[in-house]
């Protein structure tokens, strides 16, 4: 019954959409205030009906009621309850639904949330909330219905892919669906300026604490998701530039220029419609991934039950949205203008220099992901664009934007003093010099990218923590003095800072682990060791073991460090009898500066002796700890009280003194 | 420094490095693919590809032998052709006989393919596309039509 409940809220969930996109254009093109007003009710009426749905859907998964087509294929009794609940979202049905969820949740937040918002603005961006709400229920409902019934309801399901059942893997697309759908919130405000015809500072002010929130979602959104494909796929890959990964990295470059772009057009009111077109495009790459990931047309070991019928409504979607969107801003954009002027060097030059770059990767990414569907189409070879593509294409220009991102925060607005900048920034380089010769000289390190990776991440670091030191005044006041200064700081100032140092951290993770890898294979029965990097890995028993949903084979591991016994490590290979799968349990022994890893492999014949597989993974866990920093960075600048207390009045603004141009 | 140089100067720079990207897109595309082979076109062959590439199919029943130390030696097959495979190294959680598999390496003059890595997949029921689409080329899909690759 509460099935059917849930399934005639969504239908219902439909008809608020609509009337919040339909009634409020409407209402707004015919001035009628009254209709035009039912944007704000209707988005949270909405939300309740979605909530009410998925709440249902919840149920069905956490009582295991297999008479639901979705609930027989994608759960079973034995799983534990958290994982009865995570399958919910862990499918395409029920994750659309969380899709949904979000969006609607993000549009009752902007109607009765926001009261400085202003009116005219909020409920354009109701509107176009309401539009893709509408078309995404839609969407569930035609082709997607989780709420479909069996005819006879099987005893028991089919269970959940085991590989999914995992804590992280858990949160990990409700997080991508935040960022994804919190771009979406972009996306109607961009709509809702063009509509308009103006974007102004608090226009700005409002989008960006969306931009923030969504690009912070997907940091650790996708960081969970290659922590997890670290531990759980068995060999120690965390990134495979899978086109699935690459349908999150996409949208993830587009925010991240579009989160530097936006801080120009709030503090300069300039490069405005460059914002409007990121913010259209952001939305558009989350559209395209989705797409990617759930029409089946590329390889991937992300599994989703694939349907040619999906593939092409949401592309329906995407052409809809991309030739809409650009076709209103084609129209519309000129009525953008932006007045103030800057030099080639400066905080606006540094910020389009970081989008130029971060927009160019997105590209590269782009035309190696769909390559290979062009290639296939046009000449029916098959073919893989694999790692040594983006590695070739994406570092080379990620270089030059790490290079310039400690000099960015320094440069003044307008007109900048690069000479003056780069001799702030002396320390700083010398500190980075200094680790460049320690990890050559002391640490024996001769891999030229490892080497250039963790040079430029001490630079960033460095850098960040600079900026820092000068803002605070630190060695030219008092030190009481520099403490008064660290609570007048703005947030946005620890947000930028926290997020550069947290990126830096990641380049030297990804540098180091990516590239100063090493790995050692044996054949080991009990007692027997094999030794890596300093350590000594003894296997001492093995055996076989019941878990709640898996049978197991183990072995136990002493890992020794200079003869001494530092940690005992237990990795398994699991059965799950349920869905017919095995997968890898690894040893892991964490440290501060490396990993050791350890797999075990196949069993030798009838023998108590198995193939086993160590490896040491050096700063691999700097890779989402960066990610996390980066996360925490992106919060602690969303929560910029300046965001809440709104834009200036548009009284103070004209008193601006804008830069005259000679002509 | 008048407006229109500064927007020249922009505009120069953001030419020479979308020039830059798509210099690399090129080399990258035209060097660094992998190709996708299935049993029957790379057994038809006169010299296989010196440069690494994907080989897809099923492994044959009762072909895996495992040797000494860490070597296994298998066969893929299509059904139409197969492929003799060696390959050093832990074995994906799932493989076995019959299983759909791709693997990324070299074919050697002699005929046998080199296998640097064996691609896991996680799920009894995954098949790679590539397999379906050498499978079917031979004749020997048995699965659903349309394709399901889930």
């Amino acid at each position: 019954m509460t099935v059917e409940l849930g399934h005639f809220a969504l239908v219902l969930a439909l008809f608020l959409a609509a009337l919040q996109a339909g009634g409020t254009w409407w209402g707004l093109v015919r001035g009628n205030a009254a209709l035009a007003r039912l944007a704000a009710p209707a988005a949270l009426a909405q939300f309740a009906c979605i909530a009410l749905a998925f709440g249902a859907l919840l149920l069905a998964f956490a009582t295991s009621d297999f008479s639901v087509t979705l609930v027989a294929n994608n759960s079973h009794t034995d799983k534990p309850l958290i994982y009865k609940l995570a399958a919910t979202w862990g499918n395409h049905e029920g994750s659309m639904v969380l899709w949904v969820l979000i969006l609607a949740f993000f549009g009752a937040l902007i109607a009765y949330g926001a009261p400085r918002l202003p009116q005219d603005l909020k409920l354009r961006a109701l509107a176009v909330q309401g539009l893709i709400g509408a078309v995404f229920v839609l969407f569930i409902l035609l082709t997607s219905n989780p709420f479909l019934r069996e005819a006879i309801a099987p005893f028991q399901g089919e269970g959940f892919n085991p590989v999914l059942q995992d804590p992280a893997l858990a949160i990990h697309p409700p997080l991508l669906y935040i960022g994804y759908v919190g771009l979406s919130v972009a996306f109607a405000f961009a709509i809702a300026a063009l509509w308009k015809g103006e974007v102004d500072a608090a226009w700005a002010r409002f989008v960006r604490p969306w931009i923030l929130t969504a690009w912070a979602a997907l940091t650790i959104g996708i960081a969970l998701g290659s922590w997890w494909a670290y531990y759980e796929l068995g060999w120690g890959g965390w990134w495979f530039w899978d086109p699935v990964e690459n349908a999150s990295l996409m949208p993830w470059l587009i925010a991240t220029a579009l989160l530097h772009s936006a801080v120009v057009t709030e503090r300069r009111e300039t490069m405005k419609s460059w914002t409007v077109f990121l913010a259209l495009a952001g939305f558009a790459f989350s559209l395209l991934g989705t797409f990617l990931v759930r029409s089946g047309v590329l390889t991937s070991v992300h599994a989703f039950a694939n349907d040619p019928a999906r593939g092409i409504f949401i592309l329906g979607i995407l052409g809809l949205t991309l030739g809409g969107s650009y076709a209103l801003y084609a129209w519309r954009a000129p009525l953008l203008k932006s007045h103030a002027v800057f030099a080639p060097i400066s905080r606006e030059s540094a910020l389009l220099f970081n989008n130029l770059f971060l927009t160019v990767s997105a590209v590269t990414i782009l035309v190696g992901t769909l390559y290979p569907l062009v290639l296939e189409m046009i000449t029916g070879d098959i073919i893989s664009v694999g790692p040594p593509y983006y590695n070739a294409t994406v570092l080379p220009l990620m270089v030059p934007l790490f290079m310039a991102m400690p000099f960015g925060p320094l440069l003044a607005w307008k007109r900048g003093d690069l000479p003056g900048v780069a001799r702030r920034l002396m320390t700083v380089t010398g500190i980075t010099v200094g680790g460049l010769v320690v990890g050559f000289a002391l640490l024996q390190v001769r891999d030229g990218l490892a080497l250039l990776g963790a040079t430029l991440g001490i630079f960033i670091i460095t850098g960040a923590a600079k900026d820092i030191f000068d803002r605070l005044q630190l060695n030219r006041i008092s030190l009481r003095r520099s403490w008064n200064r660290v609570r007048g700081l703005p947030r946005s100032a620890y947000g930028t800072a926290l997020a550069h140092a947290g990126m830096g951290i990641l380049i030297m993770g990804v540098a180091c682990a990516g590239n100063l890898r090493s790995d050692e294979v044996a054949i080991l029965g009990p007692g027997e060791t094999v030794s890596i990097a300093g350590y000594d890995v003894r296997l001492a028993e093995t055996g076989e073991l019941q878990g709640p949903n898996y049978i197991a084979e183990f072995a136990n591991f002493d890992v020794f460090s200079e003869s001494r016994l530092v940690r005992r490590l237990q990795a398994e290979r699991r059965f799950y009898p349920a869905e017919g799968q095995a997968t890898t349990e690894v040893g892991l022994h964490a440290t501060l500066f490396g990993d050791l890893y350890v797999v075990l492999g196949d069993r030798q014949g009838d023998t108590d002796r198995f193939a086993v597989t160590v490896a040491i993974h050096p700063l691999v866990r700097w890779i989402w700890a960066g990610a996390l920093m980066m996360c925490f960075g992106g919060l602690v600048s969303a929560s910029d009280g300046r965001f809440r207390i709104g834009a200036p009045r548009p009284a103070k603004k004209a008193t601006t003194k804008r830069e005259v141009e000679p002509a | 420094m008048r407006r229109r140089d500064r927007r020249l100067i922009m505009i120069a720079v953001g030419g020479v490095t979308l020039l830059a990207a798509a210099g690399l897109m090129l080399t990258g595309l035209s060097n660094r693919i992998t190709y996708f082979y299935g049993p029957t076109t790379l057994a038809a062959l006169a010299t296989p590809p010196a440069a690494e590439i994907r080989l897809g199919g099923l492994v044959e029943a009762g072909s895996i032998v495992r040797g000494e130390g860490l070597v296994v030696r298998f066969s893929v097959t299509d059904g139409a052709a197969t492929i003799p495979v060696t390959y050093e190294g832990t074995l994906p959680d799932l493989f076995g006989d019959r299983q759909g598999v791709v693997i990324e390496g070299t074919m050697q003059p002699s005929g046998i393919f080199v296998a640097r890595h064996v691609l896991a997949k996680h799920d009894e029921t995954y098949m790679p596309r590539e397999v379906v689409e050498a499978l079917r080329a031979s004749g020997d899909w048995r699965g659903p039509e349309p394709l399901e690759d889930q």
